[in-house]
């Protein structure tokens, strides 16, 4: 029997990096965090080299139909492997400030990415869930990771409500078999293609999956764990979670709608648009209401979950390219946003709003770094915000969803005001108390890479439109 | 749709005889039996074992978990070394380096406990790094 590997090639260089930086932080007698910190970035990139290595041969799918070979899984890989390499960067700066860092964290993370790029990439229902598992359970180790009570709290309810929306994703998993008798993407596809009358089960596969990665994508009303764990998990652990979640479960839900469940496009089509209106409208307008940074920006999080859903309801190739964009754009601006705070915060003090209050006068960089991701996340020109927001909701109008847009612009509206409140707090308003920012210069030179590409995307978006046009056809 | 849901209804007979002959039982002991309560009859039963009520609050330590979660991981690894024994020579050399590749991950789960002192269970000893100090602040806070 002959294996292929390299189609999973970065998984195993991710998973075997971790299990070296396991290994070495209980067996040498000194751990010595840097030298942790260079074998995980050494094991992103060659992840990252694999990837790339897998643009050219474009097949169908690999190692008995489990994964598929195809760019748009490439495309995905990279976005989630640089959110990696920021978050790693990240946490090893601030949790050694805060005495958190300990050699499970950066393992914890490559496991955690190792499972995202597999959900990105899965053709098979049986993968899909394998991977979903690999990271939720990485990322609930590592949301109560620092021994402050608030983040113990926070991955109980992550872990119990994701539990919760595992049996959902399962229970979807074994109704898609019971309506077509197999786990394959492609094997669903073909034998939902053609029928007069849609099954029932399948429906109700649909629909559980849809619970499923509603939960994983945090798209209200499944949003319920996303403010308490955004906040509980050290802040460094935020960004990547932030992003990496979305980025993944999104790719997977994306291959899952518009392959699998493909011949049910007019079934699927009004529960995503209804998800995408609830989300952007209860993520903005409960973003109004927090005093903490970190749970407004979870709230955001789960609006910009309801923009991605308004991408994905235009079916096939546009509405795939829109989803995508938004993706790279949600993952530069959201990992920066945490980037920052995790460095005006220290611990779970200084997260609320007044402490960001006169922020200029303190840091004017990171005052700046901020406002400009706040920007990008409030959907304001010249920002890959922008570029993305306009993006999905020319997919939907073209799609024929003009209501949705039209939810989607005012919902906008009223989340920019979270985000220009809190900008007029750090540039208009004295400093309050004496709390000073983390003053190293490493980790604002780190958040100097998505805050390039956030204005990057933002002024020159056809740098990256012909690639993601290239990876927005699914192969199966 | 009809023919699928028909194959499923000798489950459903089963399950509902079931419930008929669980419900009965009861309901005719209910009925039939004398009543005549004591404090020993009315104690649950334990295997013979004098049934104690463990104090309130106490706390188990999260050692046991970690043993039994061991125990588990070895088992499920011996549950799949029995069927690769049984086909050995079907699966080949295939086989044997898939085998050799779960043992090996197997082992590094049991290389980062002991060595970070999951196992040891002396107070003077090494203590597993952080897991100890949080435990306490747990009991404190809490």
């Amino acid at each position: 029997m002959r294996v292929e590997l390299a189609p999973i090639a970065p998984e195993l260089l991710l998973v075997g990096a971790g299990i070296a930086v396991l290994l070495g932080g209980v067996l040498a007698r000194r751990a010595d965090p840097l030298a942790h910190l260079a074998v995980s970035l050494a094991g992103v990139a060659g992840a990252a080299a694999a990837s790339v290595m897998l643009w050219s041969r474009e097949g169908a799918t690999a190692l008995a139909g489990a994964v598929a070979v195809d760019r748009f899984g490439v495309v995905a890989r990279l976005v989630l492997l640089g959110v990696a390499a920021l978050a790693l960067l990240l946490a090893h700066h601030t949790l050694a400030r805060d005495g958190e860092l300990r050699p499970e964290v950066p393992a914890l993370i490559l496991f955690a990415t190792a499972g995202m790029t597999l959900l990105a990439v899965s053709a098979d229902l049986v993968t899909t869930f394998v991977a979903l598992e690999v990271l939720s359970l990485s990322l609930y180790v590592l949301t109560g990771s620092s021994r402050r009570l608030v983040s113990l709290e926070g991955a109980m309810k992550y872990f119990l409500l994701g539990a919760f929306s595992t049996a959902f994703f399962l229970y979807g998993v074994a109704m898609a078999y019971g309506a077509t008798g197999t786990t394959s993407l492609g094997g669903i596809a073909h034998a939902l293609a053609g029928r007069t009358e849609t099954p029932a089960l399948a429906l109700v596969a649909m629909a559980l999956l849809a619970v499923g990665f509603g939960f994983k994508v945090s798209a209200a009303p499944f949003h319920m764990w996303t403010p308490d764990a955004y906040q509980g998990a050290p802040t460094a652990v935020t960004a990547f979670m932030s992003a990496g979640t979305k980025v993944a479960a999104f790719a997977a839900l994306l291959r899952v709608l518009d392959v699998a469940l493909q011949p049910l496009g007019w079934d699927w089509g009004p529960v995503v648009a209804g998800l995408a209106a609830v989300s952007v409208v209860v993520g903005s307008v409960l973003a109004i209401a927090q005093t903490d940074v970190k749970r407004m920006l979870a709230y955001s999080s789960v609006a910009h979950a309801g923009f991605v859903l308004i991408g994905a309801t235009a079916p096939g190739a546009p509405g795939i390219d829109a989803a995508l964009f938004y993706l790279l754009a949600y993952a530069l601006m959201i990992v920066g946003a945490f980037g920052v705070v995790s460095l005006v915060s220290q611990g779970e003090r200084g997260t609320s709003l007044e402490d960001h209050a006169g922020l200029y006068r303190r840091s004017p960089v990171l005052a700046g770094l901020f406002a400009l991701f706040l920007l990008s996340l409030a959907g304001i020109p010249p920002t890959a915000g922008f570029i993305a927001k306009v993006s999905v909701f020319r997919a939907a109008v073209e799609a024929g969803h003009w209501w949705l847009a039209l939810v989607g612009v005012l919902a906008s509206v009223v989340a920019a005001f979270a985000y220009i409140r809190l900008m007029v707090l750090m540039y208009m308003r004295e400093p309050v108390g004496h709390r000073e920012p983390d003053p190293s210069p490493v980790p604002r030179l780190v958040l100097a890479i998505p805050a390039a590409g956030t204005l990057l995307l933002g002024v020159l978006p056809g740098l990256v439109t012909d690639v993601l046009g290239k990876a927005a056809v699914l192969r199966w | 749709m009809r023919g699928m849901l028909g194959e499923y209804l000798p489950i459903a007979l089963l399950a509902g005889l079931a419930l008929l002959f669980a419900v009965g039982s009861l309901a005719a002991s209910a009925l039939l039996r004398p009543s005549r309560p004591t404090p020993a009859k009315l104690a649950p039963y334990e295997c013979g074992i004098e049934p104690v009520r463990l104090p309130a609050g106490e706390r188990f330590s999260v050692r046991f978990y970690l043993v039994a979660m061991l125990f588990i991981i070895f088992d499920v690894e011996v549950i799949f070394l029995f069927p690769w024994a049984v086909a050995f020579r079907e699966l080949g050399l295939f086989g044997l380096v898939e085998m050799a590749v779960f043992l090996a991950l197997v082992l590094v789960a049991y290389v980062y406990v002991w060595r970070g002192g999951g196992l040891d269970w002396s107070a003077e000893g090494p203590r597993p790094r952080a897991t100890h100090e949080r435990a306490r602040e747990v009991v404190r806070a809490g």
